[in-house]
C-alpha cells in the first residue's frame, strides 16, 4: 500500500462525494444548498488538482483535464453566488440558485470522469 | 516546451497545497467567527467577504477592517490568518524562485529555447562544433556572406563570447558537448533545411564522433572534419566523411607548393581569401638551404614537404627523444643563438620556427634576423589573439592553423567547384599559373576576386536553362554586361565541370550544355549582374542577340500576329 495512493484517491473521491451532496436537493430551493458545503467542494478539488500536477502519463493529462473543468465549473458557481448576493442584489432566488446547481451539477460529471479513470488505472495494475 | 511545464508543475505540488490549505483556514475561520454590524446587531461575514479580506491581508497589501468594523475575537483570527498566509506566500514565491535558478531548469530552458529558434530557421543553414578560433573566423566569415551557422561547443565561456559578437545575423549557440547525437539532433541534424556539419572541436575523437554520428542519422549530409594525426584521418575517410582537413599537412603542402611553383600558389591564396582584401604580394621562397625548429606534427609535415622539393633541411628540437629525430638533429630549442649557428644559419636561406609556443617562434625568427638578415621566415602562429605581434614582425610566411582550415572550410562550403579548380591547377606548370594570375589581376585590379559557381539548371539559371533546349548558347555570349552587350563582364571562367569531366579555363567559343557547372571569378558585383542575365528572359535575349523586344501577353500576341 503506498501512502501517496491513499491520499490521491481520497481527495479525488470527497471531491466526487461533496460535490454530489451539494448538487442534491430540490433544484432551485436555497434551503437545500449550503454554501459551506460549496466552499468545501472547491477547496477539496482545488487540492485535488494540485495533486495531479505533474504527471506526463496519458492518464494523468485526462485525469488533470477534468479536474480543471471541474475547478472552472465550481468557481463560476461561487462568482454567480457571490455576484447574486452582494453585486446585483437580487439575492438567492430561484433562478440565481437554479443556475449555481447546473454549474455545479456539470462540475460534478467532471469529477465522475476522475473517479472513473482512476478505477480504470487500478484495475489495470496487475498487482 | 512541454518539459519545462511538467517540471514546474511538479514541484510547485507542494507550495500551492500549501497555499490552498492557508487561504481555506484563513476564509473559514473568517465566516464563522461571528461579528457585529455597524448597529451593534450579530453578523457573520460572507465567504465572498472572508475571501476578499484575506487575499488582501495574505499579499501584505491590507485595506483594512470591511465591511464593519472587526470584533476582537475576528481580530484575534486576523492574527493568526496574517502569519499563516503570509508565510504560506513567502514559503511558495521562494520555491518558485529557487525552481528558476535552479541549473536544470535554466539549462531545460535554454535548451528548449535552442531548438526553438532551430526550428525556426526557414533556410540553410550549417552545423558548427566547436567555436574556439576556427570556429568563429569560419562563422562570422558564413554570416558575411548571409549565411547561417548553429554552433555548438563545450565551453560556457565561448557561447557567451558568440551572444556577446556582433554577427549582422542572429547565430543560435548552444552549450553543450556535440560529440553526444541527441545535442547534434538538437542543433537540426535532421532538419531538411541542414546543408552540412562542420567538427571542429580540439579533440580528435570528438571530431570523430561527430562525424560518425552525422553519417549515420543523416546519410547525405557532407560532413567536414579537423583532424591532427594520420591515424584519425584515416578512420574518418574510412566511413566516407566528405572532407577531412589536417592543418599541419594543408601548410606543409602550401610550403611545398610555394618553393616549387610560386604562381600556383598565388592562385591559391588570391582564390581562397577573404574577397575584397587587398591581393597578396607572390612569394618566391629560395632553393638552398633550411633550418627548421620544431620537429613536432607542423614540423615533420614541413619536412616532408621540404624534403620533397630537393631542398635541405635541417631540423632543431629540444626533445628529440620524443619527436623521433634523435640521430639526425641539433638538440635545443632554437631560441638562442648558439644552437642557430650550430644549425648553420648564416648559410641558410630559410628559417621555419614552428613550435608550439608563439613567444619561442616569435624569439626564434628574430635571433635568426640578426644572425642573418636575409632569411626567408617563416613562423607557426597558435593563437588568433597574438595577430597583431605577428604582423609586426614582418614574417614573410604565417603559419595560421585557425585561418588555414577556415579558409578552406569556407571554399568547400561556399564554393565546391574551389577544391576541384585547385586540384586540377597543380597538374598544370608554373608558367599556367602565371598566365591565369596575370588575366584575373588584368579583371580585379588590387582586390582580391570574388568567386562564384553557377549551376545551370532551373533553379539558379532559368531563363538560360530554357534557351539551351531550343539552340546552342557559347560561354563567350553570355559573358556580356547586361546594362551594355558591348562591354564584357569582368570575370574570368575558372572551371567547367560536365558530368564529372572538369574543364580548366574553358574558352569563349564553348557551347554549353543544360547541367553544366561553372566557375567564375572576378569584380565584385559581377555575380549579382551575371544572375539577373540568367534569371530574366528579357534581360538574356538582349545579351545575346541585342534584341529588345517588349514582352508581355498582349506584345507577344501582338507580335506573333506580325
Amino acid at each position: 500500500m503506498n501512502l501517496e495512493k491513499v491520499v490521491f484517491g481520497f481527495f479525488i473521491i470527497l471531491a466526487l462525494t461533496l460535490n454530489f451532496g451539494f448538487f442534491i436537493g430540490e433544484f432551485d430551493n436555497p434551503d437545500h444548498h449550503n454554501v459551506y458545503e460549496l466552499f468545501a467542494v472547491i477547496v477539496v478539488n482545488l487540492i485535488a488538482t494540485v495533486l495531479k500536477f505533474g504527471d506526463r502519463t496519458q492518464m494523468g493529462a485526462l485525469l488533470l483535464a477534468s479536474s480543471l473543468v471541474a475547478d472552472l465549473q465550481l468557481l463560476a458557481a461561487a462568482v454567480v453566488w457571490g455576484y447574486a448576493q452582494h453585486v446585483s442584489g437580487t439575492g438567492l432566488d430561484s433562478m440565481v440558485m437554479g443556475s449555481i446547481v447546473s454549474l455545479a451539477g456539470g462540475a460534478m460529471l467532471a469529477n465522475i470522469v476522475s473517479v472513473v479513470l482512476l478505477i480504470i488505472e487500478t484495475v489495470n495494475l496487475r498487482r | 516546451m512541454d518539459r519545462i511545464i511538467f517540471l514546474f508543475l511538479r514541484r510547485m505540488r507542494a507550495p500551492l497545497l500549501v497555499l490552498i490549505a492557508a487561504y481555506t483556514i484563513a476564509v473559514l475561520g473568517l465566516v464563522l467567527i461571528p461579528g457585529v454590524d455597524a448597529e451593534g446587531r450579530p453578523w457573520h461575514m460572507g465567504f465572498f467577504h472572508a475571501f476578499y479580506v484575506i487575499s488582501y491581508t495574505a499579499t501584505t497589501i491590507g485595506f483594512g477592517e470591511v465591511p464593519h468594523a472587526f470584533t476582537d475575537a475576528q481580530r484575534m483570527w486576523t492574527i493568526v490568518s496574517i502569519y499563516l498566509s503570509v508565510i504560506a506566500w513567502l514559503y511558495a514565491i521562494g520555491k518558485i524562485l529557487t525552481l528558476l535558478q535552479e541549473p536544470a531548469f535554466k539549462r531545460a530552458v535554454i535548451e528548449q529555447a535552442f531548438a526553438r529558434s532551430i526550428r525556426r530557421l526557414r533556410e540553410p543553414f550549417y552545423i558548427i562544433c566547436g567555436y574556439g578560433d576556427t570556429g568563429s573566423l569560419l562563422v562570422r566569415a558564413l554570416a558575411q556572406r548571409n549565411i547561417r551557422a548553429v554552433v555548438i561547443d563545450r565551453n560556457p565561456d565561448r557561447i557567451d563570447d558568440l551572444e556577446l559578437e556582433d554577427m549582422g545575423m542572429y547565430v543560435p549557440g548552444l552549450c553543450a558537448d556535440a560529440s553526444v547525437s541527441a545535442y547534434l539532433t538538437l542543433a537540426g541534424l535532421l532538419s531538411r533545411h541542414c546543408r552540412g556539419i562542420v567538427a571542429l572541436t580540439d579533440d580528435d575523437d570528438a571530431n570523430l564522433k561527430i562525424a560518425i554520428t552525422s553519417k549515420l542519422l543523416h546519410r547525405e549530409l557532407p560532413v567536414i572534419c579537423r583532424a591532427e594525426t594520420r591515424d584519425v584521418q584515416d578512420n574518418m575517410a574510412s566511413f566516407g566523411t566528405d572532407h577531412i582537413i589536417n592543418p599541419f599537412d594543408t601548410f606543409g603542402d602550401r610550403l611545398g607548393l610555394a618553393l616549387h611553383s610560386p604562381g600556383t600558389h598565388l592562385l591559391y591564396e588570391w582564390l581562397t581569401s577573404v574577397p575584397n582584401m587587398p591581393l597578396s604580394e607572390p612569394l618566391y621562397p629560395p632553393h638552398g638551404k633550411w633550418v627548421l625548429c620544431g620537429y613536432g606534427r607542423f614540423g615533420k609535415a614541413v619536412h616532408e614537404s621540404l624534403v620533397g622539393e630537393g631542398v635541405e633541411a635541417v631540423i632543431v628540437e629540444a626533445d628529440p627523444q620524443r619527436t623521433g629525430c634523435a640521430d639526425r638533429c641539433i638538440i635545443g630549442r632554437g631560441t638562442e643563438a648558439i644552437t642557430l649557428q650550430a644549425a648553420g644559419i648564416e648559410e641558410a636561406v630559410g628559417i621555419v620556427a614552428g613550435t608550439d609556443n608563439d613567444a619561442n617562434n616569435l624569439s626564434i625568427v628574430m635571433t635568426a634576423a640578426e644572425l642573418n638578415p636575409k632569411l626567408f621566415m617563416v613562423a607557426r602562429q597558435n593563437r588568433h589573439d597574438n595577430d597583431a605581434i605577428f604582423k609586426a614582425a614582418r614574417l614573410n610566411l604565417v603559419m595560421h592553423r585557425s585561418e588555414i582550415i577556415a579558409e578552406d572550410i569556407l571554399a568547400q562550403l561556399t564554393t565546391p567547384l574551389l577544391p576541384v579548380f585547385l586540384q586540377q591547377a597543380r597538374q598544370q606548370n608554373n608558367a599556367w599559373a602565371n598566365e591565369v594570375i596575370s588575366r584575373i589581376s588584368a579583371v580585379t585590379g588590387e582586390v582580391v576576386p570574388e568567386v562564384w559557381t553557377l549551376t545551370l539548371d532551373a533553379q539558379q539559371a532559368p531563363a538560360l536553362w530554357q534557351t539551351l533546349a531550343m539552340h546552342d548558347v557559347h560561354l563567350g555570349e553570355i559573358l556580356r554586361d547586361p546594362r551594355d552587350r558591348d562591354y564584357p563582364l569582368s570575370c574570368i571562367p575558372l572551371l567547367l565541370l560536365r558530368g564529372k569531366d572538369p574543364r580548366l579555363m574553358p574558352g569563349e567559343d564553348v557551347v554549353l550544355r543544360s547541367g553544366d557547372r561553372l566557375l567564375f571569378c572576378g569584380r565584385s558585383g559581377v555575380a549579382e549582374r551575371m544572375s539577373r542575365v540568367m534569371y530574366n528572359g528579357n534581360v538574356l535575349r538582349y545579351v545575346l542577340s541585342g534584341e529588345e523586344r517588349p514582352d508581355g501577353w498582349i506584345w507577344r500576341v501582338m507580335k506573333s500576329a506580325e
